[in-house]
């Protein structure tokens, strides 16, 4: 017992220090700090973001950093819980004194971060879709992902193209649905599109015919639109032909995964949704600006990580990218200067689309940096 | 000699409570000091009712959240004073943990253990799906702490809060254990029948036990909303129930300090542990697996009858 006590200590003792000897490493490193949800509820996001990051740093180090300086990544994982991320966020700004933060991979851990870092004063690049985290802008805070706002534009700018102007919205009622649904509402005035009804559903809910009953029901629906994320939207779409509806059926940026069409099925043919470059690579026009990116980043990713690449790993690459070309623009990590490189980010063509940041714009991507695509026969269409 | 042994002890944590910052190199020691001193007065709360009432509630983060949105909505959207806010939160709490309490006090083991989970649950869910109130699952901001006109800001600043906070809280405890209300609690927690024969009021033993350390976690909630300036539902999700049962039990049940070292350990492990990354939630389960084998009692009460065994071997 006495010896396992001596242990303990010795154990406890070596940790420390290797806590410290993390303090204290070479000022001529380029640090650049990130937290992600690697565990918990958002892993599927945060588990490829962050192989990402440690796949590419690795290699730009083994081509001799930037400027012949190293670049170090310093990782921390916040589980999900946004009180985490703050606390790593303030770890890597205040003990690891890193020069840039990359991460936050949900709206929550990165508005919980936005608390530390404004007031810290380091560059952040947060890698999730809530419009609150650059609306309204925020000095120190930027950020690769589209916005759920746009996913509800470019639907309402395709429906308006084919002629439907009254439609029915179906959407989770927390999180990614709902915040989809709340902006939905926002911009459907300005396609001059009109919303007859308006069904909820939980995202654990295992049948909603009695909601899609109501909008089949309903006056003069013209086509159906559904806000939602991982299996919900796959059972709304199972029930929608199983009521044998027939209304054009668009879904959001939620769902552009394989997985999907592997769970709706059949079920999901003719369904059209908003989706990044990123998931129609090999359909791109040669001309495409994204296309080399795109499929450039898709065969190495795949090549590493023997899986299916996914937007969430793009974010981050994006984000990664950025900040290293406004890193090189700046001559410095001097933390100004590489936030005002950051902000004049222009025309970087990335897995997201086309970025152009400005001091009003944090984000930076346009209405086309979303392609409109189609499931036919089990894949992913590109139509516009 | 209970009484100096007391006196000692609050001293020695006031003493280690001043000593400590003079470790802390950066701002972020001090946040993590602040989260443990925060754990560690919910965890005395949750101990009153654990360690000496004998019951279990694994539903304290509802209440601890419950505090924190009171606050947030409070001040956010009603403008309230945050001191004001804080206490209307409390009282709050208090009346919700009273009402809960009397019905389900009754209930005994696991079924109380599945009763207070479900209200833990239940809050999380409301605070979840009320998204007009609270914004969501994605959380709402919260406004800095202040008191008329002096705001409080810094962690520095938050730590010698934190701390007077928890020796207050230590004080309180200590006392009340050591009053004929702890020691009702006491024969609940050894024979419910037995304290019921001598004409101990089990049953508002129980319930006043069960309000006031509600409302410890309701109070704490409320400065952690001001500290952070951001929630989310998941600060009263059922996981950190239980993580704060963890925190009293791996301390020591039945013991006051022994609940502050258990909040402090647990709040600081995960942050050590990130040196070991992938193997984190390993290394994890092995400590608390290790603690539970080896020191079956909790870290304190097993450590101090170690010493006073070799003490007692020496002579």
């Amino acid at each position: 017992m006495r010896s396992l006590a001596k242990w303990g200590v010795a154990a406890c003792a070596v940790v420390a220090a290797g806590v410290f000897a993390g303090a204290a490493q070479a000022a001529d490193t380029i640090k650049i700090g990130t937290f992600l949800s690697v565990t918990g509820p958002a892993s599927f996001l945060g588990e490829p973001e962050k192989k990402t990051l440690e796949m590419y740093v690795e290699r730009l180090n083994k081509d001799g950093g930037v400027k012949g300086r190293k670049v170090e990544l310093v990782h921390y994982d916040d589980g999900g819980a946004p009180d985490k991320a703050a606390t790593f966020a303030k770890r890597l700004i205040q003990n690891d004194n890193v020069d840039i933060i990359i991460g936050g991979t949900t709206t929550g851990t990165s508005m919980a971060a936005i608390k530390v870092v404004e007031p810290a004063g380091v560059p952040f690049i947060s890698l999730a879709g809530g419009i609150d985290i650059v609306d309204p802008v925020k000095k120190w805070v930027f950020k690769t992902p589209h916005t759920d706002r746009m996913a509800a534009e470019k639907v309402f700018l395709d429906m308006k193209k084919r002629g439907l102007t009254k439609i029915a919205m179906i959407s989770e009622d927390a999180g990614f649905g709902k915040s989809g649904h709340d902006q939905s509402l926002k911009v459907a005035g300005i396609y001059g599109i009109q919303i007859v009804a308006d069904e909820v559903y939980s995202p654990k809910d295992p049948d909603v015919t009695a909601q899609l009953t109501k909008i089949k029901n309903a006056a003069g629906v013209q086509a159906v639109f559904n806000f939602g994320f991982g299996q919900g939207p796959a059972i709304v779409t199972k029930n929608y032909k199983q009521l044998g509806m027939s209304l054009p059926f668009y879904q959001s940026h939620g769902v552009a995964s394989k997985d999907f069409i592997k769970l709706a099925g059949e079920a999901s043919e003719g369904i059209r949704l908003p989706a990044a470059g990123l998931v129609v690579a090999d359909q791109l026009a040669a001309t495409d600006p994204q296309k080399p990116v795109v499929t450039a980043f898709k065969k190495e990713y795949e090549a590493a990580f023997k899986s299916d690449v996914s937007t969430f790993a793009g974010h981050a690459y994006d984000g990664l990218q950025i900040a290293l070309a406004a890193i090189l623009r700046a001559g410095s990590t001097d933390k100004e200067k590489v936030r005002s490189e950051i902000e004049k980010t222009s025309g970087y063509v990335g897995t997201g689309g086309l970025v152009s940041m400005s001091p009003e714009d944090h984000m930076g991507l346009s209405l086309s940096a979303f392609r409109m695509v189609e499931v036919r026969k089990g894949d992913w269409v590109l139509v516009d | 000699m209970w009484k100096t042994a007391r006196i000692g002890g609050l001293g020695a944590l006031a003493l280690i409570l001043v000593l400590a910052p003079l470790g802390f190199p950066n701002a972020y020691f001090y946040d993590i000091a602040v989260k443990a001193l925060f754990n560690a007065v919910v965890c005395i709360g949750l101990n009153l009712l654990i360690g000496y009432g004998g019951q279990i509630s694994l539903g304290h983060a509802g209440f601890f959240a419950l505090g924190a949105y009171g606050s947030a909505i409070l001040t956010v959207t009603y403008k309230l004073p945050a001191l004001p806010a804080m206490l209307l939160s409390a009282l709050g709490v208090g009346v919700l943990a009273y009402l809960i309490g009397r019905p389900i006090l009754r209930l005994k083991g696991h079924y109380l253990a599945m009763a207070t989970l479900g209200i833990g649950i239940i809050i999380h869910i409301v605070l979840k799906t009320e998204s007009g109130l609270t914004g969501g699952p994605d959380g709402m901001g919260v406004d800095p702490f202040s008191v008329m006109g002096f705001t409080m800001m810094g962690d520095r600043m938050w730590y010698w809060a934190a701390a007077a906070l928890l020796v207050l809280a230590v004080w309180l405890s200590l006392n009340l254990i050591d009053s004929p209300v702890g020691r009702a609690l006491r024969a609940v927690h050894g024979s419910e029948v037995g304290a019921e024969v001598v004409g101990v009021d089990t049953s508002s033993y129980k319930v006043m036990v069960f309000v006031v350390s509600a409302v410890f976690a309701s109070l704490i909630g409320s400065l952690f909303a001001h500290k952070d300036g951001f929630i989310t539902p998941d600060i009263g999700s059922f996981f950190r129930s239980v993580e704060f049962v963890v925190m009293v039990v791996l301390g020591g049940m039945a013991s006051t300090f022994g609940s502050v070292v258990g909040a402090i350990i647990l709040t600081l492990l995960p942050q050590v542990l990130t040196v070991v990354e992938d193997y984190e939630a390993m290394v994890f389960g092995g400590i608390m697996m290790g603690t539970m084998i080896f020191l079956p009692k909790g870290l304190l009460p097993s450590l101090v009858a170690g010493l006073r065994k070799r003490g007692g071997a020496a002579q």
